[in-house]
C-alpha cells in the first residue's frame, strides 16, 4: 500500500472536519469499547489469561526461528508448500508465480492485512489476474477504490448511505439502505465469483507450529469458501503469527475476538491443515503458505521486539482517543492507531512517518487494553528517542527543549527567567486572566485560551513567606 | 516524617496556590515539609520528546534535592509517575545511581495517594460547598492507580456533591507538548471532555494535574463557558484560601 504517513497532520485536520466520519467513529466506539468491556467481563480470570497469552507470544518471539522451522516441517509433511518472502516484492512475485503455475484466472480473496501491506491486488491485476475481495468490508473498499481505515473493520469510515450509493452505481440495481438487503445484494454478486475462482487467497490469524496449520477467524463465512472451494489456496501472513500449539491458539482465541469485535467467539474459526486428502471431499488440492518478513525480523533483539507479539485485534486503536477523533486514513498506511504508529515507522522508515510516534498523548489506554501486554507508549517513546538521535526533529522544537532543560538545571537562571516570564504572561492575560493568542504556542491558542499565571512563582512566594 | 514537596514546574509557574494548598494539607496532617528552593522540572518534557540525556540530567538534580527526605510528594500524577515509574527505566543501565534512584522512586507519591494510603488522614482541613465532577488524569490513573483516593477524600467533605461525568477516564487531550504540536486533535479531545463536564451538571471540574486543568479551562472559556470552574484537588481539600494561611 502506498505510504502517505508524512501527511498525517494535514489529513488529521481534514478528518476532524468530516462529519460523516465523526458519526462513524462514534458508532465504532460504542460497539467496540463498550462491547469489549462486556465481553471480557464474561471471563472471571481475564487477567490471568492475558498473562498467559502475553507469555505465549513472548516465547514465540524469543525463539521465532525454531517455531518457524517446526511449522515449515509440519506443514510440508501434510502436503502444503511453505514459501519465504523477505520483502513485499518477493511476496507479490511468489503469489503471481503460484497462480501462473496452476493456470489460474480468477482469484477470490478473504481479508488479509498482510496482502494490503504488499498491495497484492494491484500487483495481481497488473499481471492480468481477476481478483475479487470477498470480505464485505474489503469488497466495498475494492468497489470504492479506497484503502482500509481499520485493521478489523476496514470500512468503518463509511456510512450505510454511502455504501447504498456505491452499490447502486456499481451493481446497477435499485437502491436500498436496508443493511440485510445490502448484504444479500453483495452475497448474490459474490457467490458466482466464489464458485468460479481457481485460487483463493487468505491471511492467517495464527499459524500453528505443532500441526503446520493455518487458523483464520471470520464472521461472514467467506474465509471458509475462499480456502476450501478453489483448487488452490494461498495463505499469506507475517512470520510473527506462529504459535507453538493448538492449545496455545485456543488461549489466544479467548482474547482475540473479545478484544477485537467484542465477541466471545467469531462465527467461524477455520483450522486448515494440509491439502485435500484421498478420502476427503473438500479442501484445496494445492496449499501454499507465504511467510512475509518485510522488516519484522529487524525488530528482533531491539527495544521494539515486543511489538511482534501483536495479534492484530485492533483494541489499541478502538481505545485510542487520537484514533477515535481522526480515524485510520490519517495515519497513511495499512496499520493505524498506536500499533500502526509503531509498525509504520519500523516497516517503511522512521523518516517517512515522523508524526506517528509523536501523535499520542501517552494516555496509556492502549497498553491497558492490549491482550498481549505490549507496552505501546514505551515503544512510541523509544521511536521519539530514535528521531532525536538521528536529528529528525524540527530545529525549533529541539531549540525550545534545549533552552528549557538548560535553564531548568540552573536554579539562578531558571529563577530569573521564570520570574520574568510569569510576570509578562500575567500582564498579557489582562483582566480576563487568560490569553487568546501567544506566539510560539499557536497550536494551543488556536483552539483554546491559555489561562494566565498568577504572576509570581511558588518559589518566590514561598521564600517571602519563610522570611517573614 | 520529613516529606519533600515537589510542587512541579507547572504549579510553580502558573498556579502557586496549588503548591500552598498541598503544603497546608501535608502540614495539617503533621508532616515536616521540606521545599527545596532550587527545584524546577522533573524532566518529563525532554523524556517524552525523545531527549533522554536532558531527562537524566534533571532527574539527577531532583535526586540531589530530595534524597534526604523520607517521602517525595507531588500534586501531580504525571510528575509523580515520571519519578516513580520512568526514572528507574532511565537509569536501568547505570548501576552507580540506579539504587539511589530506585530508593527515591519507591518513596514518591501523588498527593491524594499519599494522604489516603500513607498518612491515612480522616479529617479534611478545607471546606467546599457545591457540586464537583472529577476528571481522572491519565498518568495518575494508569501509572499510579489513582482513582479511588481523591474520591475517598472528597467523600469526607460534607458540602461536596460528586457528580460523575461519563468517560471520566478518557484523556482530555493535554499530553504535554502534544497540546501544542497537534493542537487541532488536542482541542477536539478537550472539547469532548468539556461536553462530558457540562453534561454532569457540576459547578466545577476537579483533577489532580494542572496540565489537564489548564487544557480543560482553556477550552471551556473558548467555548464561551465562563462559569464552570476548574480546581485542583489540593485546592478543594485545603480550602480555597490555602495560600493566605
Amino acid at each position: 500500500m502506498h505510504v502517505s504517513s508524512m501527511h498525517f497532520k494535514r489529513k488529521a485536520v481534514e478528518k476532524l472536519g468530516d462529519e460523516k466520519l465523526q458519526q462513524a467513529l462514534k458508532r465504532l466506539q460504542s460497539n467496540f469499547v463498550d462491547g469489549r468491556r462486556a465481553a471480557i467481563a464474561e471471563l472471571p480470570n481475564f487477567n490471568e489469561i492475558r498473562d498467559v497469552a502475553a507469555d505465549i507470544r513472548e516465547r514465540v518471539v524469543n525463539q521465532l526461528d525454531d517455531y518457524l522451522r517446526r511449522f515449515e516441517q509440519e506443514a510440508t509433511a501434510r502436503g502444503a508448500e511453505v514459501h519465504w518472502a523477505e520483502s513485499v516484492e518477493d511476496a507479490n512475485r511468489l503469489v503471481a508465480d503460484i497462480a501462473r503455475r496452476h493456470n489460474v484466472h480468477r482469484i477470490a480473496k478473504s481479508k488479509s492485512m498482510v496482502s494490503e501491506e504488499c498491495a497484492l491486488n494491484d500487483h495481481l491485476e497488473n499481471e492480468g489476474f481477476d481478483v475479487i475481495e470477498t470480505d464485505l468490508g474489503e469488497y466495498i473498499l475494492q468497489l470504492a477504490k479506497e484503502p482500509p481505515s481499520h485493521i478489523v473493520a476496514p470500512v468503518v469510515h463509511k456510512s450505510k448511505e454511502e455504501i447504498s450509493d456505491l452499490f447502486e452505481e456499481k451493481h446497477q440495481r435499485t437502491r436500498t439502505t436496508k443493511i440485510t438487503e445490502l448484504c444479500r445484494e453483495a452475497r448474490e454478486v459474490l457467490r458466482p465469483k466464489f464458485l468460479s475462482a481457481d485460487m483463493g487467497i487468505s491471511g492467517a490469524n495464527f499459524i500453528i507450529a505443532e500441526t503446520g496449520s493455518v487458523l483464520i477467524v471470520t464472521n461472514e463465512g467467506n474465509g471458509r469458501l475462499v480456502t476450501s472451494l478453489p483448487r488452490v489456496h494461498v495463505a499469506i501472513t507475517g512470520i510473527e503469527k506462529v504459535v507453538p500449539t493448538l492449545e496455545d491458539a485456543t488461549t489466544l482465541l479467548r482474547l482475540l475476538p473479545r478484544s477485537a469485535t467484542a465477541q466471545s467467539i467469531t462465527n467461524y474459526v477455520s483450522i486448515l491443515t494440509g491439502t485435500r486428502g484421498q478420502s476427503e471431499s473438500e479442501g484445496a488440492e494445492h496449499f501454499h503458505i507465504i511467510l512475509l518478513d518485510n522488516g519484522r525480523s529487524r525488530l528482533l533483539g531491539t527495544e521494539l521486539q515486543s511489538m511482534l507479539r501483536c495479534i492484530r485485534c485492533g483494541a489499541c486503536m478502538n481505545h485510542c482517543p487520537v484514533y477515535q477523533n481522526i480515524g485510520g486514513h490519517a495515519y497513511g498506511w495499512v496499520y493505524p492507531g498506536p500499533m500502526g504508529s509503531v509498525l509504520t515507522p519500523a516497516f517503511v522508515g522512521l523518516e517517512n512517518a515522523l508524526d506517528l510516534p509523536n501523535a499520542s498523548t501517552f494516555c496509556g489506554q492502549c497498553a491497558v487494553v492490549c491482550p498481549v501486554k505490549i507496552p505501546l507508549p514505551d515503544l512510541l517513546r523509544h521511536l521519539r528517542t530514535r528521531q532525536v538521535e538521528q536529528g529528525l526533529r524540527p530545529w525549533n522544537e529541539r531549540a525550545a527543549l534545549r533552552v528549557w532543560s538548560w535553564a531548568a538545571q540552573r536554579p539562578a537562571v531558571y529563577g530569573l527567567l521564570s520570574r520574568l516570564a510569569v510576570r509578562m504572561l500575567r500582564l498579557a492575560g489582562g483582566k480576563e486572566k487568560r490569553l487568546h493568542y501567544l506566539p510560539g504556542v499557536s497550536g494551543w491558542t488556536k483552539g483554546r485560551d491559555l489561562p494566565a499565571p498568577e504572576g509570581r512563582t511558588f518559589r518566590d512566594l514561598y521564600q517571602s513567606r519563610q522570611s517573614t | 516524617m520529613r516529606v519533600g514537596l515537589f510542587v512541579t514546574c507547572l504549579v510553580d509557574l502558573m498556579r502557586p496556590r496549588i503548591g500552598f494548598a498541598a503544603l497546608r494539607l501535608l502540614e495539617t496532617a503533621g508532616c515536616e515539609v521540606v521545599v527545596p528552593s532550587t527545584q524546577s522540572c522533573c524532566g518529563q518534557p525532554g523524556y517524552n520528546s525523545g531527549d533522554e540525556k536532558s531527562a537524566r540530567a534533571l532527574a539527577l538534580k531532583l535526586l540531589r534535592e530530595f534524597e534526604g527526605c523520607d517521602y517525595l510528594v507531588a500534586p501531580s500524577g504525571s510528575c509523580a509517575g515520571m519519578i516513580r515509574v520512568h526514572y528507574p527505566a532511565l537509569f536501568a543501565n547505570d548501576p552507580t545511581v540506579l539504587v539511589s534512584i530506585q530508593r527515591l522512586s519507591a518513596r514518591t507519591y501523588e498527593l491524594t495517594d499519599f494522604l489516603v494510603n500513607v498518612l491515612k488522614i480522616e479529617k479534611i482541613p478545607g471546606r467546599y460547598s457545591g457540586s464537583l465532577t472529577y476528571h481522572d488524569s491519565c498518568s495518575g490513573l494508569r501509572e499510579l492507580g489513582v482513582q479511588a483516593q481523591p474520591r475517598a477524600l472528597l467523600s469526607k467533605m460534607p458540602g461536596v456533591t460528586l457528580s460523575e461525568m461519563t468517560e471520566s477516564t478518557t484523556c482530555c487531550g493535554f499530553g504535554g507538548t502534544f497540546a501544542v504540536k497537534y493542537g487541532d486533535i488536542s482541542a477536539r479531545m478537550a472539547d469532548k471532555k468539556c461536553e462530558h463536564i457540562v453534561k454532569s451538571g457540576a459547578a466545577a471540574v476537579v483533577a489532580g494535574d494542572l496540565g489537564c486543568l489548564m487544557n480543560i479551562e482553556g477550552r471551556l472559556r473558548r467555548r464561551g463557558d465562563l462559569l464552570t470552574r476548574t480546581l485542583h484537588i489540593a485546592e478543594v481539600l485545603a480550602g480555597e484560601n490555602g495560600e493566605c494561611m
